[in-house]
């Protein structure tokens, strides 16, 4: 079997700290694969897995539709790819997002997660903290939560399965091979939610 | 990968509480600069009012950066520059979802302490606004929003970052319209930055050590740097950006991303050179997108800009040898 290919959407925030953290995921699963930041198209059609990074929803958003990026991620997921959706990510992979201050927005999104999010539901970046997390549905029973002007999930579909929660609020989900968080587990030294994702992306392969 | 934590863990600025049956900790250097890692490869843009903040959000800006004049003007009128207007600052943020950002004077405490009472998601405590004390600048440690400083060669980003910034931008000459010494700046640092690494890999901690005394850090600081070969922060450009090109241009220097100032808001076609600029920034290594980008300005319309060789005021010399 040939390796899998992997790939992180690099059009805006952490990137490389994500292609850090899924090349070691890999090495630790023994899996052979590739990793590589992924901006166009063409980069896009190739791959087997893609994670779509924390940074800023509406830059990531407006500059993926640019180049059509936006449209072959679509086209992606619905032939059965893994996506993995990160903070920003996750909200990239929604079909609906509002803001806690702002309210209802008209963003460019994916459409795909049938979730509602509301963006920045901790507050701003003063309110940003970590916290020891459990997603237990997926045997993850400890995690280190690392939410930054953290969206969190106020509605979902009947499809999506609620994977953890903070206080009440959805914090993980997943329909079909589409994973979303609202931490960053790339900031942190904890591979665990990564390798899943991999693991995913193997399944699938 | 830059490292994400940094000194005095448990510093003043660092909080503890619960909520509901979770214990969360906030202020952390993770969160700090794992902030900045969110702006990477972004355009940060100088606002002075929430028309100019909308449309900075709609072309694609990472975040906003909230004056009371733009730095062209804060040269031109003299006197004393300070923070913006509390109030203005709450509309902006009232008023988009992206970070909103806002200046304090080098060493002014209770201005920063102001801000972050006000919420903004980072304070940049700037060398365009005019010193509260230049000899000293904020113990950033003792606060829970994150800064950004700036910078013109390698000890004093190092020196900042000591202090507790989480971010780090060249200081270029602000308000010019003239890229040039933004350019030197972030030049310097990266000569710097091949001669420690070289240091560090020859193994010669002793000459590493006369580096650190020479510009005036402490050595662990400098071990890390050298290990690196990068800055331990988040890097920008800033000063005197223009054009699309020459956003494209300091990100092939290695710049983590760029912030524009005068540039966007004092052209006249504000709008689309704030696009452009955005374009260029994410897709600088393609010089057909570049001049994509390029092509959506109207030179006639940026700003007339200065030569930074015969300024009566250097912005960027302020607190540049605390």
């Amino acid at each position: 079997m040939s390796g899998i290919s992997i790939g992180v959407l690099a059009v805006q925030g952490d990137v490389a700290e994500n292609i850090m953290a899924t090349k070691m995921a890999l090495e630790e699963l023994g899996l052979e694969g590739i990793v590589n930041e992924v901006k166009t198209p063409e980069q896009i059609s190739d791959l087997d897995g893609l994670i779509i990074p924390g940074g800023e929803s509406t830059v990531i958003g407006t500059l993926s539709m640019v180049n059509g990026s936006l449209k072959k991620i679509k086209e992606k997921i619905a032939s059965g790819m893994p996506v993995f959706g990160i903070c920003a990510g996750m909200i990239m992979l929604s079909k609906k997002a509002k803001d806690k201050v702002i309210g209802e927005m008209d963003q460019p999104l994916l459409d795909y997660l049938d979730v509602k999010i509301e963006r920045n539901a901790f507050g701003r970046q003063k309110d940003s903290f970590e916290s020891e997390i459990s997603i237990d549905k997926i045997g993850i029973s400890k995690f280190p939560g690392v939410f930054i002007r953290a969206p969190s999930i106020i509605e979902t579909g009947k499809n999506v399965e609620v994977l953890s929660k903070f206080n009440e609020k959805i914090i993980a989900v997943k329909q079909g091979n589409v994973v979303g968080t609202s931490f960053h587990p790339e900031l942190t030294g904890d591979l665990s939610l990564h390798k899943y994702f991999v693991n995913l992306i193997k399944a699938k392969h | 990968m830059i490292p994400l934590s940094g000194d005095l863990g448990n510093s003043k600025g660092v909080v503890r509480e619960n909520v509901g049956s979770f214990s969360t900790i906030r202020g952390t250097s993770t969160l700090k600069r794992g902030f900045a890692h969110m702006l990477k490869n972004g355009v940060v843009m100088d606002v002075t009012t929430v028309e100019q903040a909308q449309i900075a959000e709609e072309s694609g800006a990472v975040a906003v950066m909230v004056l009371d004049k733009l730095p062209s003007d804060v040269r031109k009128a003299g006197g004393v520059a300070r923070t913006a207007s509390i109030r203005i600052i709450q509309e902006i943020m009232d008023s988009v979802t992206i970070p909103v950002m806002a200046k304090c004077r080098i060493g002014h405490v209770y201005e920063a302490m102001v801000l972050q009472e006000t919420n903004v998601d980072m304070i940049d405590e700037s060398e365009v606004l005019t010193p509260a004390d230049e000899n000293h600048h904020i113990w950033k440690w003792d606060f829970t929003t994150p800064f950004v400083n700036g910078a013109r060669n390698l000890g004093e980003a190092l020196r900042r970052i000591e202090e507790g910034a989480a971010m780090i931008r060249t200081k270029g000459e602000p308000g010019t319209g003239n890229v040039a010494e933004a350019v030197i700046h972030i030049k310097n640092v990266n000569t710097e930055l091949r001669r420690i690494k070289s240091i560090y890999d020859a193994g010669d901690e002793q000459d590493l050590i006369s580096v650190a005394r020479e510009l005036k850090v402490s050595y662990s600081i400098l071990e890390e740097t050298a290990s690196l070969g990068r800055l331990p922060v988040v890097n920008f450009a800033a000063g005197g950006i223009s054009t699309p090109a020459d956003a494209a241009y300091l990100m092939t220097l290695g710049c983590d991303g760029v912030f524009v100032g005068s540039g966007i808001f004092k052209a006249d076609d504000a709008k689309e050179r704030a696009q452009a600029i955005v374009l260029a920034t994410t897709f600088w290594e393609d010089p057909d997108k570049v001049k994509e980008a390029q092509k959506m300005i109207d030179e006639r319309q940026s700003m007339l800009g200065l030569d930074t060789k015969n300024l009566d005021l250097r912005m960027q010399e302020r607190g540049s040898t605390a």
